[in-house]
């Protein structure tokens, strides 16, 4: 699960470029601060308030005022702002976001994304997520292929109550790199130890292959 | 004026059935000694607008647990199993709102708006009911003005005229019910002398705040 994890963030973690923007979303796309090159800079917002975000603070210096989207202590690096949510939200819905990273329930070949409703059973809500896909320019999942039952998580249409209209542009699995386009999916790379066979098997979406694929480890 | 008043004052300005708004980003920056008090006064059948409805094993999240909300207009309820069960009993009425469109429906309402138009939500369960209109070829959403009877904020420091700072991610929806609400109550970590806050440093001018909670120490 670790393992899964950290491949699919430290894939992501290539997409962004020196003086990027960006807003991770809770649970696995925070590991994609963990990735980032030394050499580049990239600056993260967090929705609750804040750019410039850092990375945990040591035990005991934790600051129950500077927390993360998900309540997680952080801290901020030399040169951040805080904000209210008015403002956080002119970032993400004005175009000032270059990318956000999101997880997903389920994403489609339209680049429809689902991840705040199962219905009759799971019902977290949306928070910032809506807005995060409508704004972003660049709008990346980051997701386990399949569900823990190992059902297809990739679809070509999504089933569960939409959190975004075609505004997926890449999707990263364990398995594989999606670029979203206006003709489907085009499967751009593959996990080092998977197969284009094994892709197909656990992708219910139909998709195109790059003639160039390469592999990702 | 900014009157500063004592805990049984406070107290006082809750009644049953109110549309509350209460500042705070799952129990970051959350007035919890307001939310103590209005546990305390036993006023039930609230309204809550905020961004969510906290933890339910920390202070916001006992609104929710005790049974003291019939309807809340929020972003997320995830942090509280508690929401998820009396929303799926009937017992409560949930209000999902993206967050972004949240926070500027209640600017709107503290400023005068009658609403603003937002993409967010264009093609999802959220644009359902909701008015679209079209402007410069792009389509968006009517989103309309949120008020409320109270609204509770928390703040790093106030002077005693109810010029407000906020600290760190404590901030987030803080500054912004604070213009929405028919009378705004503050909780302080300080309350310092009015002249101690640098006009050119405040967040939230106190023309805004009609009451803060004393502080043990006065």
């Amino acid at each position: 699960m670790t393992e899964m994890r950290e491949r699919i963030t430290r894939r992501i973690a290539r997409e962004l470029e020196d003086g990027d923007v960006v807003n991770l979303g809770i649970g696995m796309p925070t590991m994609v601060a963990d990735f980032i090159p030394d050499d580049i800079r990239v600056i993260f917002q967090s929705e609750n308030g804040f750019v410039g975000m850092g990375p945990r603070p040591p035990k005991g210096e934790e600051d129950p005022d500077l927390v993360n989207a998900g309540s997680e202590p952080v801290t901020i690096k030399t040169g951040g702002a805080f904000f209210d949510s008015t403002l956080s939200f002119a970032i993400i819905r004005g175009g000032h976001l270059d990318a956000t990273v999101l997880g997903a329930l389920q994403v489609d070949e339209q680049g429809n994304l689902a991840n705040w409703k199962i219905p009759g059973k799971l019902v977290p809500g949306m928070g910032g997520a809506m807005d995060l896909t409508v704004g972003a320019r660049q709008v990346i999942v980051a997701t386990s292929h399949t569900t823990k039952k190992g059902q297809p998580k990739i679809l070509p249409e999504c089933t569960l109550p939409l959190t975004a209209k075609g505004e997926v542009d890449l999707i990263v699995t364990e398995l594989a790199v999606f670029r979203v386009t206006g003709q489907g999916l085009l499967l751009k790379e593959i996990a080092e130890d998977t197969t284009v066979k094994e892709v197909k098997e656990k992708t219910a979406a139909g998709f195109s292959i790059a003639p160039e694929l390469i592999t990702f480890a | 004026m900014v009157k500063i008043v004592d805990k049984e004052q406070i107290k006082q300005l809750f009644a049953n059935g109110q549309r509350l708004m209460i500042g705070g980003f799952i129990e970051c920056g959350a007035p919890h000694r307001l939310i103590d008090l209005l546990l305390e006064s036993g006023v039930r059948n609230l309204t809550l607008i905020g961004n969510d409805t906290g933890f339910d094993d920390q202070k916001s999240g006992q609104l929710v647990v005790e049974r003291r909300l019939s309807r809340v207009i929020v972003s997320h309820i995830g942090t509280n199993k508690e929401t998820g069960r009396q929303m799926n009993s009937g017992d409560l009425e949930v209000e999902l709102i993206p967050q972004g469109t949240l926070v500027e429906q209640i600017r709107a309402g503290g400023a005068g708006l009658g609403g603003v138009l937002t993409p967010t939500g264009i093609g999802t369960p959220v644009a359902e009911g909701s008015r679209t209109l079209e402007v410069d070829g792009r389509e968006y959403l009517l989103a309309k003005p949120l008020r409320a009877d109270l609204a509770l904020v928390k703040a790093w420091k106030a002077d005693r005229d109810g010029n407000l700072l906020f600290r760190y991610a404590a901030r987030n929806f803080n500054p912004v019910i604070a213009m929405a609400g028919d009378r705004v109550v503050v909780e302080a970590e300080e309350i310092v002398p009015t002249g101690e806050i640098d006009p050119n440093q405040v967040m939230t001018p106190g023309i805004f705040v009609d009451y803060i909670l004393r502080n043990g120490e006065e």
